[in-house]
C-alpha cells in the first residue's frame, strides 16, 4: 500500500481555519439556501434539463437551480468559461465576501487559489470540437485555449480577485475536494495568508455524461427518490450533480489578527492510495481515515458526525462502513451522506460536506441523509436519516475518488 | 466596417468590461484600456473572418492596439478580397 501521508512542514505546525464559504448546490444556490434545504431533507436530484438525455440509461442530475450566468458573472468572463467555471466563480465570491476580505489588498503574493477539478470545462470543450470537425478550426473560439483545462478554475478565480500567490488544482475525482483543502493547507505552512480552496466541479453535457456512463457507477433507476441509495439495499450506484463549495482557508493567527469570524479548523487530514485491484489486500480507507484523526490529534471516541463517501455501489458502500465500523465499532458514530439531496458532484462533492461539517459544529445539528430505508447487508452504522440536533465539535470527512484515491479530513470547532 | 460594428462584434465575442463605454469616442482608446486583451481580439478578429470570409494575418492583429488600426486593417483586408472576386 502507497502511503500519502501528509506531515508537517518545518517546525511551526500552523494552525489553519475556515474563514468564508460559498456554495452552489443542486438543492440551494448560495450557502444560506442550501443549508436550509439540506437540514430540510429538500432534494435537488431531478430530470436532465441541461440537454436532452433521454434517450440514455441514466437520465437524473442534481442540476443547480436558478442560475443566471449574467447576475454573477462579468460580461467579458461568458464568452471564456464554461458553466461549471461560473458556478466555482460565483462561489468564490460569495466566500470572499462571507469571510470579509478582499484579497487583492492583502500583499502581492500571499493570497493563493487551489481548487480540484475531475474533468475541467467539458461542456465547453464539447462545443468547441464539435465546432472544430463540423466548421473547421477557424470556427473554434480562441478561448478553448484554457476554458476546458482542469486548472481553469483556480486561474479565473486568481484572476478576478487579483489573487497571485501560490495557486494550483488537485485531480483525483471525487477524493480531490479534501485533497485541495490540504494542499492549501500546506501553502499556509508555507508561509501564505489566505488560500481560497475546495471544487465546484460538472460535466452534465452528453461528452460529460458518456464518460460517466462508462465509469459504470451510474444508477439506472430514474426515479428521483429511488436513484441514489447508499448503504441501502437497494443501492444501485448514483446520481451525478454539479456544483461543489469554495472555502477560505487562513491561518490562525492571521485570521485573529484581522478579527476574523472562525468557523472551525482544518485539523488533520490523509491521503491514501488503494492496492492493485485482485490482490484481496484490503481497501486504504480505514487507514486514511486512522491517519487523519492521529494527524488531527484526536481519538475515534472524540468524533461526532462523520460525513460519509456514499458511493451508492454495494460493495463499496459495503467497505466504506467496514471501515467506518472497524474505526469507530459498529453503530458507534452517527454517520450522514446529505449528498444523497445533489447527487456526487465529482471535485465538489467532499468540499461540499466539509462546509456542511462547518455548519453541523455551528449549529449543532447533523444534516440528514435522505430516502435510505433498509440497510445493506453487513452495513452497521448510525445513518443519520433524519436532521438531528447534537453538539458537533469534531466532525470526519470521507472521499474516494474512482481509481483507487482516498481521502479523509477532520474539521473541529474554533 | 464602421467603428460601431466592430464595437458590436468587440461586444458579442468578448463582453464589455465594466466602466468602460464602448458607444463612446474609443477609436483611438488602445484595446487594452477597453478591457480587450490579445486572446480577446484574436476570438473577435477570428469570428470577422468567419463571417466575411477573409483571413487576417496574426501578427499584423498583433500589431493592431486601436479599434482605429484594427478597422484600417480589416478593411483593407475586405477591400483586398472584393477587389479579388472583381477581378
Amino acid at each position: 500500500m502507497t502511503e500519502l501521508l501528509e506531515r508537517p512542514v518545518g517546525t511551526a505546525r500552523r494552525t489553519c481555519v475556515f474563514t468564508g464559504i460559498g456554495v452552489t448546490a443542486p438543492n440551494g444556490l448560495g450557502t444560506a439556501a442550501w443549508w436550509a434545504a439540506t437540514l430540510a431533507g429538500r432534494s435537488g436530484i431531478a430530470p436532465v434539463t441541461r440537454f436532452d438525455a433521454t434517450g440514455y440509461p441514466s437520465r437524473l442530475a442534481g442540476e443547480v437551480p436558478g442560475f443566471d450566468p449574467a447576475e454573477h458573472i462579468p460580461s467579458r468572463l461568458l464568452p471564456q468559461t464554461d458553466h461549471m467555471t461560473r458556478l466555482a466563480l460565483a462561489a468564490a465570491q460569495e466566500a470572499i465576501a462571507d469571510a470579509g476580505v478582499t484579497p487583492g489588498d492583502l500583499p502581492e503574493f500571499s493570497a493563493g487559489v487551489v481548487t480540484a477539478s475531475s474533468a475541467g470545462g467539458f461542456a465547453f470543450g464539447q462545443r468547441e470540437l464539435e465546432a472544430l470537425w463540423s466548421k473547421g478550426g477557424q470556427h473554434v473560439s480562441a478561448y478553448q485555449s484554457f476554458a476546458w483545462f482542469y486548472a481553469v478554475n483556480s486561474g479565473q478565480i486568481s484572476i478576478r480577485h487579483g489573487m497571485r500567490g501560490p495557486s494550483g488544482v488537485l485531480v483525483s475525482e471525487q477524493a480531490g475536494g479534501l485533497d485541495a483543502l490540504a494542499q492549501a493547507r500546506r501553502q499556509l505552512r508555507k508561509g501564505s495568508a489566505l488560500i481560497v480552496s475546495g471544487g465546484v466541479d460538472g460535466a452534465i453535457c452528453p461528452w460529460g455524461w458518456t464518460a460517466m456512463l462508462s465509469g459504470g457507477r451510474l444508477s439506472p433507476v430514474n426515479e428521483p427518490d429511488r436513484a441514489y441509495l447508499p448503504f441501502d439495499a437497494d443501492a444501485r450506484g448514483h446520481v451525478p450533480g454539479e456544483g461543489g463549495a469554495l472555502l477560505i482557508l487562513e491561518d490562525a493567527a492571521a485570521a485573529e489578527e484581522r478579527g476574523a469570524r472562525v468557523y472551525g479548523r482544518l485539523a488533520g487530514y490523509a491521503a491514501t492510495f488503494d492496492p492493485a485491484p485482485g490482490t484481496g489486500r484490503e481497501p486504504a480507507l480505514r487507514k486514511a481515515i486512522e491517519l487523519a484523526l492521529a494527524d488531527a490529534g484526536v481519538t475515534p471516541e472524540a468524533v461526532d458526525v462523520v460525513f460519509a463517501d456514499a458511493a451508492g455501489v454495494p460493495e463499496l458502500d459495503r467497505a466504506e462502513a467496514d471501515a467506518i465500523t472497524a474505526v469507530f465499532g459498529a453503530e458507534a458514530v452517527p454517520v450522514t451522506a446529505p449528498k444523497t439531496m445533489t447527487g456526487r458532484l465529482s471535485a465538489g462533492g467532499a468540499s461540499l460536506d466539509v462546509a456542511a461539517a462547518l455548519l453541523s459544529v455551528r449549529d449543532g445539528i447533523i444534516p440528514p441523509t435522505v430516502n435510505v430505508r433498509g440497510r445493506g447487508e453487513g452495513i452497521r452504522l448510525d445513518l443519520v436519516t433524519g436532521a438531528r440536533s447534537a453538539p458537533v465539535r469534531t466532525a470526519l470527512v470521507v472521499a474516494r475518488g474512482q481509481g483507487g484515491f482516498n481521502s479523509a479530513a477532520v474539521v473541529t470547532h474554533a | 466596417m464602421t467603428l460601431p460594428e466592430l464595437t458590436a462584434l468587440l461586444r458579442e465575442c468578448a463582453g464589455e468590461s465594466e466602466g468602460v463605454d464602448l458607444d463612446g469616442d474609443v477609436l483611438d482608446v488602445p484595446l487594452d484600456e477597453l478591457g480587450y486583451d490579445s486572446l480577446a481580439v484574436l476570438q473577435t478578429t477570428g469570428h470577422i473572418e468567419c463571417e466575411y470570409g477573409i483571413r487576417l494575418s496574426d501578427d499584423v492583429v498583433a500589431e493592431a492596439h486601436t479599434p482605429r488600426l484594427l478597422l484600417e486593417f480589416i478593411n483593407e483586408s475586405l477591400a483586398q478580397a472584393q477587389a479579388g472576386l472583381a477581378a
